[in-house]
């Protein structure tokens, strides 16, 4: 498909969703507590949008997303790479990282808030515990699948290890990490208002609990919209990163 | 452009080298009884159908294969040491692969100069080089480009500037011809001979032509087919340095026509 087809049937697309919406909620007359019609929930976000509160819960869970991430991307890559590079620390590991990836992180939350209280701080670490372990799987991936004849010019370089790690498997690792990276920052907003739902009393993730309970429907909806929009807008940033930090690869090149 | 003198050439001696290589169970024996003395400073090209150990051969002396038995022996020193790779004796080693095996996440520049990143030469000096290898191998003004913006001829013109950049000791050579068309390829052994003659390193160089063989080498070194056996020796002994025009001599035919002859015998 042409670039200009996809810019205009994407927000046909969006408009044809909201219509359904409204026909239906008309159609078959659902209350307003359990389905409020498009407007209604357009108005609500623009109340919310008018309160300085919601600004303030906005940036908790800006600020709990993108620390957890970062932490998640700095300790993904430094794990995935000693994994991928050393067969042994691998083969031991392997079944505790496994375990560790099918065990539901969620489960771990009020163990996280005996930990680290019900500040920031417990959300933080379960948005950097989830989106941990596909940037540090993508790394270990990207590292073994460096090429036999990559490999060979820097052996007949005689080339140490870090010499290779650094000219070689982290480049080779990019575009797998950034892969992991897309997936990361998602799981990092998931974690984090997973995390505000069950503990505390701030971030997007409360405020939706605590409309919810205050039977405001409309507005909750209004919380999830600026939930999905600051979700949208960290995923096209990461997906963003892309160009500078891989502008040789052919992802790049087809202009994605 | 100058080339710079390596401080010494080095010979290279190949006994009893046999290499099997296993294949789920069972063993393949791709090469055996290659015993060869490779004089510092010759040019020795080797020869040989598809498949009849050439790149194992040249994997062998590179020190990236270990052989399944004999010795390799370079300026005087064992290249393994039981399962130890000796990376002293290998100092100054280029390698042209049968693909151009480039980076894709460096530009041209960068690839060509990593062998003098990896020593430790300044960035300004690196820049400076790779623009004379540039030139040197007919890709000036590609510098600053991505290998995946490049034909396949051009990167493998790029591989041999790589392999020429630390000006080697040993320069060892996969059909680094095979991609260029027959002008840019009289051009490239013209300069390759140059090149060689002006550095005086030990050049090995697989091709699949003989009369690049013949035009190049001062040995010719015929594999027989699987398994790989020296079949034939042949010094090639037209002076140097050699023309084109060299080609139409009935000297140069007489070696051309005698090895095409041994190599009709081997399909
Ligand atoms: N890694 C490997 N594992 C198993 N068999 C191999 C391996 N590498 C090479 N061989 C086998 O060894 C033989 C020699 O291979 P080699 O690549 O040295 O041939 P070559 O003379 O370079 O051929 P070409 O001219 O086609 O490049 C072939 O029969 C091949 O199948
Ligand atoms: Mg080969």
């Amino acid at each position: 498909m042409s670039r200009s087809a996809s810019w205009l049937i994407t927000p046909l697309l969006l408009a044809g969703i909201v219509l359904v919406w409204e026909a239906y909620v008309r159609a078959f007359n659902v209350s307003s507590f359990i389905l409020p019609p498009p407007l209604e929930v357009w108005r609500a976000t623009v109340v919310l949008m008018q309160d300085p509160r919601t600004y303030w819960h906005i940036w908790i869970t800006l600020l709990e997303t993108v620390a957890g991430f970062a932490i998640a991307v700095v300790v993904g890559i430094v794990f995935g790479g000693l994994l991928g590079k050393i067969q042994t620390l691998e083969r031991t590991l392997n079944p505790l990282i496994v375990g560790l990836q099918v065990m539901p992180k969620v489960a771990l939350i009020p163990l996280f808030i005996v930990w680290f209280g019900f500040g920031v701080t417990s959300k933080i670490v379960l948005a950097a515990v989830i989106a941990f372990f596909p940037i540090m799987t993508n790394t270990i991936l990207g590292i073994k699948s460096v090429e036999r004849g990559h490999r060979e010019v820097m052996q007949a370089l005689n080339a140490g290890r870090w010499a290779t790690f650094v000219n070689v498997e982290l480049p080779n690792s990019m575009p797998f990490i950034l892969t992991g990276m897309e997936v990361g920052i998602v799981l990092a907003t998931i974690g984090a208002i997973v995390g505000e739902y069950l503990g505390g009393n701030q971030g997007l993730g409360y405020m939706a609990v605590a409309t919810l309970n205050a039977f405001d429907v409309k507005s909750m909806f209004g919380v999830i919209l600026l939930l999905t929009i600051l979700g949208l807008v960290l995923y096209f940033l990461v997906v963003m990163l892309r160009r500078f930090v891989t502008p040789w690869h052919e992802s790049v090149a087809s202009g994605r | 452009m100058t080339v710079h003198k390596p401080a010494s050439s080095v010979g290279i001696k190949l006994k009893g080298i046999e290499q099997r290589y296993k294949v789920r169970n069972s063993e393949v024996l791709a090469l055996t009884g290659v015993n060869l003395d490779i004089g510092a400073g010759e040019f020795l090209v080797l020869l040989g159908p598809s498949g009849c150990g050439k790149t194992t051969l040249l994997r062998i002396i590179a020190g990236l294969l270990r052989p399944t038995s004999g010795s390799v022996e370079v300026g005087g020193q064992q290249l393994w040491s039981g399962d130890q790779r000796n990376d002293a004796v290998m100092q100054e080693l280029g390698v042209v692969f049968q693909d151009a095996n480039l980076f894709p996440w460096m530009t041209i520049e960068d690839n060509i100069a990593l062998p003098l990143k990896l020593r430790g030469v300044p960035k300004a000096q690196r820049r400076k080089r790779a623009a004379e290898l540039c030139a040197l191998v007919g890709i000036a003004g590609f510098e600053k480009r991505w290998p995946r913006e490049l034909s396949g001829g051009m990167r493998q013109r790029a591989a041999i500037a790589r392999a020429l950049s630390r000006d080697p000791h040993i320069l060892l050579m996969d059909e680094p011809f095979g991609a260029l068309d027959a002008m840019t390829r009289d051009q490239m052994n013209l300069e390759l001979q140059r090149i060689w003659m002006e550095s005086g390193c030990t050049v090995i160089l697989v091709t699949h032509s003989i009369r690049e063989a013949v035009f190049l080498a001062d040995r010719v070194l015929l594999l027989s087919p699987r398994p790989g056996r020296m079949d034939t020796l042949r010094t090639i002994d037209i002076a140097r340095p050699r023309t084109i025009y060299a080609q139409s001599t009935p000297e140069f035919q007489t070696h051309e026509i005698e090895l095409r002859q041994r190599l009709d015998t081997f399909a």
